[in-house]
């Protein structure tokens, strides 16, 4: 198994977890098999047009896939793939993910 | 081992007083610091962005070790939610300027410290000047133009930028902005695009992390100034204090980088906030939906009327305080909207009318044509209708 690590502005789409298992032969297989089991992940991955949003990073172990095969990157059991978006700390919740549903604009601090 | 323009110790204004030695002896006594290591300490310079969360401590700990110039940039002042994690600054200071009541503090730690305060928004007019007096950055800021300016205005003047971020009870650290070493740039060549933040509610910070991030990121501005150990530099630490937890991925310098790699093309600094905002903040829209004051739900309320109030906070906002509305989370509404009826009179509100605004949006655009935006929030009903509704 593969375990995903979930970043925590995310985590609410994964069912409140903090990594989910899955069972992939590479980075792309084991991120699809993420948004299959919670889908409500996928906007925020991946564009309109199934390619990964990009300013969301995903590492394999501690390499950024970008500098492996990427998707193609092959994963064995007992990897790990980290999903690191860009935040900007404060209060703010600073992850911006362009998918057409309703969230909020921070009124509260 | 970092090569940084290493602050030269040995001009007369770096050497150290008796009581400076006695100050700093647990410096002095271990072989990475020493007199050198000391005097190196003293002739830096170090430009805080920020006095608040990341700030306090990080500023707090380089005057305690002895930077020898600190320079920080902040016009807030001091407010009463700020007491839960920023440490520098206490109830008394409650409405003073943040920069002064930092200065006091660091002061009344380290009498020797040359402070130099910049009460001013950093923006593409005056951080090029700034950066170039310090020999160092950095930057604990919250939103994504700083973060891209800081970015562009280190590598634009050669400093490197230690960088530290929170959300929650997460935090990255890492140097950025070295010769050798990657940018931010690097790692997110653009911001993210269009605002939809997930869920703004679920915002707040454990109030110790900007502590062990800040007291981080001044571990690593030291470690830059006396030149020893192995510093944060192509690497992104990824700090879980629930799970007290620390995991670290590579970073590498990004041969495309427009603001370091080989071929660069920003060669000055930019309209941050547009360059953000083309892709990023979404305009309020609260102009544009129906409004009710609080005064009128509350008479209104009062004489009877069937109005159907819905509360769109999360439920540990509930739990703070209510005025007995219908909870759905703003999150949940498009899937919970067959519990509304549109043929009643609807009233959304939430904490300050923000996010009860993209509420009665969606509900308008799903053909609902009786509801309003209760303005201000349930933070408005506390300050004109019920006072013992408690703020948060």
């Amino acid at each position: 198994m593969t375990k995903i690590h979930i970043p925590t502005p995310l985590r609410q789409y994964a069912g409140k977890q903090p990594t989910v298992d899955v069972q992939a032969g590479s980075v792309g297989d084991a991120l699809s098999g993420l948004v299959s089991q919670h889908p409500e992940l996928r906007r925020h991955l991946y564009t309109d047009d199934g390619k990964l949003r990009a300013f969301v990073n995903v590492y394999l172990n501690d390499e950024d896939v970008r500098y492996l095969q990427r998707e193609a990157t092959a994963v064995k059991d007992g990897d790990n793939i980290s999903i690191v978006p860009s935040i900007a700390g404060g209060a703010d919740p600073m992850i911006r993910l362009a998918a057409p549903m309703l969230a909020c604009r921070c009124c509260c601090r | 081992m970092a090569t940084i323009t290493q602050p030269k110790p040995e001009t007369a204004g770096n050497v150290l007083t008796n009581d400076e030695i006695l100050r700093y002896s647990r410096h002095l006594i271990m072989p990475e610091v020493g007199m050198e290591g000391q005097q190196k300490l003293k002739a830096a310079k170090v430009l805080c962005i920020g006095a608040g969360g990341l700030g306090s401590p990080l500023a707090l700990y380089l005057g305690a070790a002895g930077v020898g110039t600190l320079g920080i940039v902040d016009f807030d002042v001091v407010d009463y939610t700020n007491l839960q994690r920023q440490i520098i600054h206490t109830t008394a200071d409650v409405g003073r300027k943040k920069l002064d009541s930092a200065a006091e503090k660091l002061k009344a730690i380290n009498p020797f410290l040359n402070i130099r305060k910049f009460e001013t928004r950093l923006s593409s007019e005056n951080a090029l000047e700034l950066f170039r007096e310090f020999d160092i950055v950095a930057d604990g800021t919250d939103n994504f133009p700083t973060r891209y300016l800081v970015n562009d205005a280190c590598v634009l003047t050669g400093k490197p930028n230690v960088y530290g971020s929170i959300f929650r009870f997460e935090g990255q650290a890492s140097v950025f902005a070295t010769e050798q070493g990657p940018c931010y740039r690097c790692l997110y060549p653009e911001p993210p695009p269009p605002g939809l933040v997930p869920s703004c509610a679920e915002g707040g910070v454990l109030g110790i992390l900007p502590g062990l991030v800040g007291v981080i990121q001044a571990t690593e501005v030291i470690k830059l100034i006396i030149g020893q150990g192995d510093p944060l530099i192509g690497r992104l630490l990824l700090i879980d204090a629930l799970g007290m937890k620390f995991r670290e991925l590579k970073l590498r310098k990004h041969p495309d980088c427009p603001a370091c790699g080989q071929h660069r093309i920003i060669t000055k600094l930019i309209d941050y906030e547009q360059f953000c905002g083309i892709r990023g903040e979404e305009k309020p829209v609260e102009a544009k939906v129906p409004e009710m004051q609080v005064e009128e739900l509350k008479r209104r309320l009062d004489a009877g009327d069937d109005i159907f109030v819905l509360d769109v906070r999360e439920p540990h906002e509930y739990q703070i305080c209510n005025i007995g509305g219908y909870l759905i989370p703003l999150g949940d509404l498009p899937k919970r909207v067959s519990e509304l009826d549109s043929s009643r009179e609807i009233v959304a509100h939430c904490k300050m009318g923000g996010r009860s605004a993209k509420a009665v949006e969606f509900l308008r655009q799903a053909g609902f044509k009786k509801v309003h935006n209760l303005t201000g929030g349930i933070a408005a009903w506390s300050d004109r209708v019920d006072p013992k509704i408690p703020k948060y």
